[in-house]
């Protein structure tokens, strides 16, 4: 029982690409999450631990209703809240954050391990945690700071966009539960055609600033977001120019590459020598010489 | 087998695994999403109670309904059918399944005594019988039946009735009847807790 609709996986070369029959008629999906509906409640966070069965500890008060202060192996989805001061009066500024689903994941190309990150036909990027050996390298390479290593067994783990609901035709659980309309989920395409309309409103409302974050150094997102203002992603806890890291991309498309080569030379280079030059033969009159034949006789005596 | 060959044996057992620690010999690409945990559980349908907005729910419990097995819901998620909620939910409501497991949850009528500070469990005959007989002392002593002009009124208004949000009309109505006719004026739902 393979899904054969896996469009890149991790620690795996293109010579031997994942099985991929079923990936033609699948379409690209995404989450919008619409930080000028959100009103902070919280009922994405909660949903997505009843569904994944996550229960996080209760944790200390940090000085602001972010409970808990990160995302964590036992919490998938949290609601930021960014205290703003603007014009001596606080407004919050509220982030969604769960995994953003890149087109060109850096947690994949940094992952060795055959197979324990994936990316479906659909966009979604999922991790499969019997495979993951827990290096970490793909909450290291992570410019959104989503993968998170557990305690307990050592594993990666982060939001699979429900792929355990999407594969049978549901939406992920916090867009479903979501009040205010301020997460959807749809094709892709969809999506965006929302997303354009929404900004086009906004602006019309006054913010002018209005856009689509929808980083393109990760290719691209899954889950994408529209903000009040797009110049200053930072004021909701994300990155400006989310990147794959260089350090990750050197290793996995250079130097793995290149030491697979020269394996694969000193070999050939081996291969060679025995076959053009052949064996080191020692002559009669050289230091060293053992005489074959007598050794046998020696051998069987 | 000879010294000879059994070296030569080792060598290529050797030469053969690197080459597939090499990854070039391609494994499956499985990577399966996990089991829908909905397939088959009983699904029945319900409202939240915790507010006035009665949002629909969906509640999931375990096995099929045969006389053998017990109940347990494990999932409760928003009806994408309930005209009001179109499957949304709050995180209180998105939370439920918590508060139904709660090992704190009151699962049986509990007294506690004027001036006591512990509470005693009593079953629901003895609760039923100690409302019913409460409230018409109360209602005896002080229905007013008449007011200062000399209106029949029957306002009773020592006691007041605390009842469900998440009520069809149907309940709804019942609830009303039951109150005003026993001439009840404070009547609030658990939607204002």
């Amino acid at each position: 029982m393979a899904e054969q609709d896996i469009i890149r996986r991790s620690g795996t070369t293109d010579i031997t690409p994942a099985s991929q029959a079923r990936v033609g008629g699948v379409k690209k999906v995404a989450k919008l999450f619409d930080a000028t509906k959100c009103n902070g409640c919280k009922a994405c966070q909660v949903a997505c631990s009843e569904w994944n069965d996550l229960r996080e500890e209760v944790g200390e008060f940090s000085g602001s209703y972010q409970n808990p202060p990160s995302l964590s192996p036992e919490c998938w989805t949290l609601m930021k809240y960014n205290e703003i001061e603007d014009a001596g009066k606080l407004r919050w500024q509220f982030t969604h954050s769960a995994c953003m689903h890149c087109a060109d994941p850096a947690c994949l190309k940094a992952c060795s391990t055959a197979g324990a990150i994936i990316q479906r036909a659909n966009g979604t990027v999922d991790f499969d945690s019997d495979k993951c050996i827990g290096c970490g390298y793909c909450a290291s390479a992570c410019p959104f700071d989503i993968p998170k290593i557990s305690a307990k067994d050592n594993k990666a783990y982060k939001c699979t966009l429900c792929s355990d609901r999407t594969a049978v035709g549901l939406e992920p659980s916090c867009v479903k539960t979501c009040t205010t309309g301020a997460l959807r989920y749809g094709t892709r395409e969809d999506m965006l055609f929302y997303a354009e309309k929404r900004v086009e409103e906004l602006k019309a409302r006054g913010y002018k600033n209005a856009g689509l974050y929808n980083p393109e150094g990760v290719g691209g997102t899954a889950m994408m977001m529209i903000f009040h203002d797009i110049n200053d992603p930072e004021s909701y806890y994300m990155p400006k120019d989310p990147q794959v890291p260089m350090a990750t991309e050197i290793r996995q498309d250079w130097l793995k590459p290149l030491g697979t080569a020269g394996l694969i030379a000193t070999a050939a280079f081996a291969l060679m020598h025995r076959i053009t030059v052949g064996r080191n033969i020692v002559e009669e009159d050289q230091p060293g010489y053992i005489d074959a034949a007598a050794e046998k006789e020696e051998d069987s005596k | 087998m000879n010294r000879r060959q059994f070296f030569k044996l080792c060598a290529a057992g050797a030469a053969t695994s690197a080459i597939s620690a090499l990854g070039l010999m391609s494994d499956k690409a499985y990577a399966a999403v996990r089991e829908f945990k909905l397939l088959r559980a009983k699904e029945t349908r319900n409202n939240c109670p915790y507010c006035s907005v009665g949002c629909g729910l969906l509640m999931y419990s375990q096995n099929s309904g045969g006389k053998n097995s017990e109940h347990a819901i494990f999932h409760i998620e928003g009806d994408s059918d309930h005209p009001v909620s179109r499957g949304a939910l709050c995180p209180k409501g998105a939370g439920l399944v918590d508060y139904v497991n709660s090992p704190h949850r009151l699962q049986y009528p509990e007294y506690r005594a004027p001036g006591s500070n512990k509470w005693q469990r009593l079953s629901w005959d003895e609760a039923f019988k100690r409302i019913a007989r409460l409230m018409k002392q109360d209602r005896d002593a002080n229905l007013l039946q008449k007011n200062a002009a000399g209106v029949t009124v029957n306002r009773w208004l020592t006691t007041g009735m605390m009842t469900s949000s998440g009520m069809s009309n149907e309940s709804g109505i019942a609830t009303q009847k039951f109150a005003r006719a026993l001439g009840m004026v404070a009547i609030d739902t658990i939607a204002r807790n």
